[in-house]
């Protein structure tokens, strides 16, 4: 398709690298990588390979890494999973009074979860799910850059928390969670915890962090991570969930008895190629990808300055890379993202009317973001093949639009 | 989320859009929960719509709307004005998705809101 586009926290392209690993295995190499016949075995083979490229990256062995549909199925195991988990330990607690699980406290005696603001739906959701179901939550806050409020999360943490679910980056303004320090938290508040106590795991989701943060799991002592393949220029409806050897969960799924019993259903081989290869390309190109997007985000935020009565929600330093959150005071997002379109660009946006809730951005509202402000976001996500060019064409393209869009807008009282 | 042919026209070629200078009446209404404002300027002629122009803040649904309300008020006693219904404004449009009625009514409360100002002055 032609256009430029911008919005690579959406979706990315499949690299044509990529595509080309995966294509043998959709006719020629097809089998079912649980059979036993030589046809499974080559796709077997070819499962064994992306598994442990992921764990290369991931600085983590083979049995850690879960293949899911994506990084919604991948959180939504680890969070059902531990839920699961809990749940039977407390029915087992409360008919065995000598395990003193969740403390005898009957405050207690439910599993408390911690997660934050500003989460993706996939996580956030699920908590919100889990809310309904009767389970405590703890949602921390962000403070104005987006990021976690570290001592709140701290504050939060309790005797029955068994659960901390903190994104690595943001996907709507590219903030950045220390999760290497609640992971050295969370750590130190499990060697509190003694034999017959409630279990304490951390999980992250990292789909926008894949591509230019590190993602060595010693290093972030995390017990669950997710990942997607379609925002690392790999294929949709391929996910990987990392799972910490020894952290014992009750699956959601049932079926067959793939990846470690973990997550049934016969294996998505060429998507699982895919990811393996693509991830295997993050490694090799990272500090490229890095530089390169960092300089379109450096020049558009010099140029988008120009322009009257905007705000940047996304960090300059610190976030991501990729991502610019830029917002026009009276011009409305969706608007803005429609005329852009015809202009041939694609962006997107936080904006209320765009999301059909009608509430505006959940990070920006956690932000502390007046809704003058969230109502004209958009957000700009580059990726490694956009160019210099690119960006000045939507600065040349943007700038008649607001202007078109302010004329036509009343004043704001 | 699609939009029909007409909604977009409307969004790309607003009718009656901006101010008029003396009007005999000004209408606004906002939509509190998704941040859209509306206001809508009439000149007033034996109880006749002489001309009308509207200001949007909003997105295209937002500005459709506004467009055509405009449309059909022009030219309409207060009365049949009054009676410009928001399914009228999304009809005329072909449809809007689901989630963007509520700019129609947004569009037909400014219009109400005009003219009973207007009413209320006299």
């Amino acid at each position: 398709m032609s256009g430029i586009y911008f919005d690579h926290a959406a979706t990315t392209p499949v690299d044509s690298r990529v595509k080309e690993t995966m294509l043998p295995y959709f006719d020629e190499y097809f089998g079912n990588p649980s059979s036993i016949h030589s046809f499974g075995q080559k796709a077997a083979e070819a499962v064994d390979r992306a598994r442990e490229q992921v764990a290369k990256m991931l600085n983590c062995n083979i049995r850690e890494v879960v293949f899911t549909s994506g990084a919604t199925e991948a959180n939504n195991i680890a969070i059902w999973g531990v839920v699961n988990r809990v749940n039977e330990i407390l029915r087992q607690a409360s008919a065995f009074t000598n395990v003193t699980a969740g403390r005898q406290d009957d405050n207690n005696r439910v599993g408390h979860f911690i997660t934050t603001a500003i989460e993706h739906p996939a996580v956030r959701r699920v908590y919100q799910k889990l809310e309904k179901l009767g389970h405590e939550v703890t949602f921390v806050e962000v403070d104005d850059a987006g990021v976690i409020k570290f001592d709140q999360l701290k504050a939060a943490i309790k005797d029955n928390t068994v659960l901390v679910s903190v994104m690595y980056a943001n996907n709507e303004v590219g903030s950045v969670n220390l999760i290497e320090q609640i992971g050295q938290l969370v750590a130190e508040k499990k060697q509190e915890r003694q034999e017959g106590d409630l279990p304490l795991y951390f999980h992250t989701d990292a789909v926008q962090a894949i591509n230019y943060l590190d993602t060595d799991v010693e290093k972030l002592q995390c017990d669950f991570l997710a990942l997607s393949g379609h925002k690392i220029y790999g294929p949709k409806g391929i996910g990987v969930l990392y799972i910490r050897a020894g952290v014992k969960i009750d699956p959601p799924m049932q079926g067959g008895s793939h990846e470690w019993n973990i997550r049934p259903g016969t294996l998505n081989v060429p998507g699982i190629v895919g990811l393996g290869r693509a991830v295997e390309l993050v490694q090799e190109e990272k500090q490229m990808r890095i530089d390169h997007v960092a300089e379109l985000k450096k020049i558009l935020i010099e140029e988008l300055k120009e322009i009257e009565e905007i705000r940047i929600f996304s960090a300059e330093k610190n976030g991501l890379p990729n991502i610019v959150n830029v917002s026009f005071y009276r011009a409305e997002g969706e608007s803005m993202l429609m005329m852009l379109d015809m202009d041939g660009i694609a962006i997107s946006t936080g904006s209320a009317c765009s999301s059909g809730a009608l509430e505006p951005s959940h990070v920006l509202t956690a932000m502390g973001v007046e809704k003058e402000w969230t109502h004209g976001s958009i957000r700009i996500s580059f990726g490694k093949d956009n160019t210099l060019g690119e960006v000045k064409d939507f600065v040349k393209k943007i700038k008649p639009i607001v202007n078109r869009l302010r004329d036509m807008a009343p004043e704001i009282k | 989320m699609q939009y029909s042919e007409k909604l977009m026209d409307h969004f790309k070629n607003p009718r009656n859009q901006g101010v008029i200078d003396d009007a005999d009446a000004i209408g606004e209404k906002g939509n509190m929960k998704c941040g859209d404002i509306m206001k809508v300027y009439l000149k007033i002629h034996d109880d006749m719509i002489q001309d009308i122009k509207f200001e949007t803040l909003g997105c295209a649904a937002a500005i459709a709307t506004s467009s055509m309300l405009t449309d059909l008020a022009k030219g309409k006693t207060l009365d049949e004005a009054l009676k410009i219904d928001k399914q009228d404004i999304v009809d005329e449009l072909g449809g809007v998705p689901a989630p963007k009625f509520h700019c129609s009514v947004l569009a037909e409360a400014a219009l109400k809101d005009a003219i009973e100002q207007y009413r209320a002055q006299k």
